[in-house]
């Protein structure tokens, strides 16, 4: 009878940690992406927007980061800088490079919706500490969502470049999108331990449905579904966009392991 | 106790120096057990950059007066803060200095009232600002932009 509840308990831990990575890394990367901005933006109201927004990112991995400490994972500065790229569990496309702003436009609107739907599910949470920050970390990235939204139906009406390259990223977001739903090797007993109520499959259709309706309100066109692939950065299997975000991203944290920050 | 209340209260945001950690609704609680105060805070946003320098200033202050041994600054991330939590008199110091309050509810497409002048013929610039926890926008009749806090 002990054993079965430890093995439980086990079940539960584990899963927990494996989807607090999913999260961690998801905010670090698509932060540490977004950052590349600051100076470069087309306009200085973007500057500050993605340094903004990117600053918040950060902060709710650092917060996810906190909990796996508190979960026995050790500290949080090496948990985001001294992993390597096969321990990160964040989603393929958030490591790719920005490209050009319609790509970080469309990536970061899809993005925005799934993470915001994610974030929505956590409020039923059984796992209080994260269902109580996602209470705080919703009321923030509500106005990341509105900000990728209103740019990316900005693009979609403009026509002309703008448009035409709107629908050039979305092409190659396309083929990267399939394991931004993947709950990696925990899904089903997430669900079942009631740490993340729903299904990969029913995730993605709430997203689909969202970002559809702008889709047709924009005039764009609704690619066929992506078929699954091995690929599957939930499980650590990344490109190398990974490795060369984390060189940059690491280097100072590198170049003095025992600095006090 | 009363003591280390009304030092704590001179402790201010370090982004906005004219309110003070109290006057923001960010004290959650404080406890004070033979020489040892522990005060718990709530952070405005989770990823705000000055939580460090709070810290700090929270310890320092309060080290050194009679009965205070020991601090321990924490940062309660179980209850949100939420712009509601801004006192009356931190509304009206926030105002003085040039930025306009909260709004009480999520309504990112309406600007407040002129920051300089009171005029309601204003328009939102952009959500985000010189701090996360700030707007951008513009006056049209003495053309200026102003700054506004975010409702979160």
């Amino acid at each position: 009878m002990q054993q079965a509840e430890q093995q439980r308990n086990n079940r539960y831990h584990e899963a927990l940690i494996d989807f607090l990575y999913q999260m961690a890394d998801d905010e670090l990367t698509i932060g540490h992406r977004g950052s590349e901005w600051l100076g470069v933006a087309p306009d200085l109201e973007e500057d500050i927007a993605f340094s903004s927004i990117s600053q918040d990112e950060v902060g709710h991995a650092t917060f996810y980061f906190e909990l796996l400490s508190e979960l026995g994972e050790g500290d949080p500065d090496q948990l985001a800088f001294a992993r390597t790229a096969n321990q990160r569990k964040n989603a393929r496309l958030l490591e790719r490079p920005n490209h050009d702003w319609a790509y970080t436009i469309a990536r970061g609107y899809f993005y925005d919706v799934f993470d915001h739907l994610r974030l929505q599910e956590l409020l039923q949470s059984n796992y209080i500490p994260l269902q109580k920050g996602v209470q705080k970390i919703l009321r923030e990235e509500r106005y990341h969502l509105l900000h990728m939204e209103t740019w990316f139906e900005r693009l979609a009406k403009a026509q002309g470049e703008a448009k035409e390259r709107l629908e050039k990223a979305i092409t190659a977001i396309w083929t990267d999108l399939p394991d931004l739903f993947s709950l990696g090797q925990s899904g089903e007993i997430l669900r079942e331990e009631g740490i993340f109520p729903i299904s990969e499959s029913t995730l993605y259709d709430k997203w689909a449905q969202q970002v559809k309706a702008l889709f047709d309100h924009s005039g764009l066109t609704w690619p066929a579904k992506q078929n699954e692939t091995l690929e599957n950065g939930r499980l650590g299997v990344h490109s190398s966009d990974l490795q060369d975000l984390l060189n940059v991203m690491t280097e100072v944290y590198r170049s003095d392991l025992t600095a006090t920050w | 106790m009363q003591r280390v209340i009304s030092a704590l209260a001179e402790v201010k945001d370090p982004e906005m120096p004219m309110v003070s950690l109290a006057e923001l609704g960010m004290i959650y609680d404080v406890d004070h057990q033979q020489g040892h105060v522990t005060v718990k805070l709530l952070p405005t946003f989770v990823g705000c950059p000055a939580l460090q320098l709070m810290r700090t200033q929270v310890e320092s202050r309060l080290v050194g007066i009679e009965g205070v041994a020991s601090v321990d600054v924490q940062f309660v991330m179980d209850e949100s803060w939420t712009t509601d939590r801004i006192t009356e008199e931190g509304r009206k110091k926030i105002l003085e200095f040039g930025i306009a309050p909260p709004s009480a509810e999520f309504a990112p497409h309406k600007a407040p009232s002129c920051s300089y002048c009171g005029s309601t013929n204003t328009e939102v610039v952009s959500m985000f600002g010189p701090s996360a926890c700030r707007a951008i926008y513009y006056c049209k009749t003495c053309n200026q932009p102003f700054e506004g806090m975010k409702f979160v």
